[in-house]
């Protein structure tokens, strides 16, 4: 089995960054199997094509606008993506979804996809994260682990400091 | 009664753009382009480390991240007159030029394709006269009538399937659209052989890069590249191989699909050639240094004056005069203090003041930079017509080539590209 944790957004503009804050974090304080593998994706878009290529899930963790009070913990999976995609929750412009949709166009997109989130408070420029949003980043990384749970992996704590 | 149209988001870019057009009658009268994010990376820098100063800016864009990484090294390199080892240089231009190749493929295919080439009819069209066409227009070995079967057979499930669909939305059927039938099925497949071939050069950057997205190979004053004969973690002989192979399989590409379907394509829609008039006074700085201390380029930079190829005059390298003293930047119309008029970059502010959009005031992020007080085009038309006037051989054959035998009209290329075209068009 072969899984990506991809954490996307721009750490240039605080909150918009959390989800690679995220799986920066996530390694510190959780032991990963070795079938994950974690990506920092940036603001980026088709240079990730290869890497999600014949992957049997995505786990994507990003900044989701839903409405919600700043840090609520979104998750969205099954007919939630589209939409996500299609009405732009997320900040980002050109990217992810054109990178789903040319691997489903090549017969390689993921089995399973799911995006873990948080509702950003803060898209200003800066690099550290809002109060908010930080007080809730131990929840997210521990959504991703259960998460991985669910497609049947653990991911132990490592003990050290961080998460 | 004139009335305004806005776009917004303009799509296909990075950045969040806004056009407003005022029209009257089928004129537009006036016109606004307004840059809709805030990114000042520049205020980010302030205190910090400039070694790290790279590291920070190439995360300012999703499409352009390895540029800005270069342009900020090479920024701190300047500041500090420093020599660069030659072969840093080189491990540096490949990469750029792996990035460049990489965005004119994605960008042509994946980005722009879809609004001059009708997928649907695509579906109607015969593999085997497709098959024929493109084996008269190149010897690429993806041309044959069994890739275009294959190709229509993984259309016809998908068209309008997708729930993420990429084609959901395309303007099918739509009489502007007008590519030869024939050539559909050529466009389309060479799309989704694009998608395979684009990973040759995100591969090169990532192995010389270290990794992508966002490289980690760069340090000020030169790259960071083991190389060794053995161990695998770092530069072996056996990835400088598979590199030069990567890099092989991209000319083939270029040379044999991307550059024909580019002239077809173009040729297919001459009028648009016609259309939206931008700027011609054209300018690009020399760049692909071949020395440490940056005084020679393989690609020659320069100013071209009103689309007039002759009036070229040449910038030799970034710390020439002529270029440096000509360069400003007004806030007049951008959501930044200001008042001091138009400043030189090395004295520019950048404190945001915003005023929601202002028909007559500020109503855009972006600064609006001159070359001595006029505005001017900048990026690969510029680049191109640069090199032309600075004589590059291969360039000026590839840019004056006709082949009247192709079977389909394919755009005589100095005539698409050119200033003096341009200029004519708006002349008539």
């Amino acid at each position: 089995m072969r899984v990506v944790l991809l954490g996307v957004g721009n750490i240039l503009l605080s909150d918009e960054g959390l989800g690679v804050r995220a799986v920066e974090r996530l390694p510190l304080a959780f032991s990963l199997p070795p079938e994950v593998a974690v990506i920092d994706g940036g603001p980026c878009g088709m240079e990730l094509l290869e890497d999600l290529e014949g992957i049997d899930a995505l786990i994507m963790v990003d900044a989701i606008r839903s409405g919600e009070p700043a840090g609520t913990p979104i998750r969205l999976t099954g007919e939630a993506l589209p939409v996500f995609f299609r009405t732009r929750l997320s900040p980002h412009q050109v990217g992810l979804s054109d990178v789903l949709a040319s691997l489903e166009l090549l017969g390689k997109s993921p089995r399973h996809i799911s995006i873990l989130g948080l509702q950003p408070e803060s898209l200003a420029l800066g690099m550290d994260l809002s109060r908010a949003v930080e007080d809730r980043m131990p929840t997210l990384i521990g959504m991703v682990v259960s998460e991985l749970a669910l497609l049947g992996l653990a991911a132990p704590r490592t003990g050290r400091r961080g998460g | 009664m004139s009335r305004r149209v806005t776009i917004d988001p303009v799509t296909r870019i990075e950045g969040h753009l806004r056009v407003d057009v005022e029209v009257d009658g089928d004129k537009v009268k006036k016109a606004w382009a307004s840059g809709q994010m805030w990114r000042g990376a520049e205020n980010i820098l302030i205190g910090r480390d400039p070694r790290d100063a790279w590291a920070i800016t190439q995360r300012i864009c999703g499409v352009c991240t390895t540029v800005h990484a270069l342009a900020s090294v090479r920024s701190v390199e300047n500041a500090l007159q420093l020599e660069l080892p030659v072969n840093a240089q080189y491990i540096r231009n490949v990469i750029i030029l792996a990035h460049a190749v990489h965005d004119h493929i994605v960008h042509f295919y994946h980005l722009l394709a879809l609004d001059w080439v009708d997928v649907t009819s695509a579906l109607k069209a015969d593999p085997a006269k497709a098959a024929s066409l493109a084996e008269s227009l190149s010897s690429w070995s993806g041309n044959s009538k069994a890739e275009f079967s294959k190709v229509k057979e993984r259309l016809s499930g998908f068209v309008g399937t997708g729930p993420l669909g990429i084609f959901t939305n395309g303007y099918w059927g739509h009489p502007a659209m007008k590519l030869p039938p024939e050539i559909s099925p050529i466009a389309v497949t060479h799309y989704l052989q694009a998608l395979e071939v684009q990973r040759h050069a995100n591969k090169v950057v990532s192995i010389l890069g270290g990794k992508t997205p966002h490289i980690e190979n760069v340090v000020v004053g030169s790259v960071a590249n083991a190389l060794a004969v053995h161990s695998q973690a770092v530069l072996t002989v056996e990835r400088l191989l598979a590199v030069k192979d990567w890099i092989d399989r991209l000319a083939d590409f270029v040379k044999n699909v991307y550059l024909i379907d580019v002239a077809v394509v173009g040729g297919s829609y001459p009028e648009w050639t016609q259309i939206g008039r931008g700027i011609v006074d054209y300018i690009s700085v020399p760049d692909i240094p071949v020395d440490g201390r940056n005084t020679e380029f393989a690609l020659a930079g320069g100013h071209i004056a009103g689309a007039d190829l002759a009036s070229f005059k040449q910038i030799k390298m970034h710390d020439d005069a002529y270029f440096k003293d000509g360069v400003s930047e007004s806030v007049k119309h951008s959501w930044y203090e200001g008042g001091k008029g138009p400043l030189h970059p090395y004295k520019r502010e950048t404190r945001p003041q915003y005023t929601d959009f202002k028909d007559d005031g500020k109503y855009s992020w972006l600064k609006s930079p001159a070359f001595y007080d006029k505005p001017m085009q900048v990026g690969p038309l510029p680049r191109a017509l640069a090199v032309v006037a600075a004589g590059h051989k291969p360039t000026i054959e590839h840019a004056t080539q006709k082949d009247q035998e192709l079977p389909v009209r394919r755009a005589d290329h100095l005539e698409r590209c050119t200033a003096q075209r341009e200029g004519r068009a708006w002349r008539r």
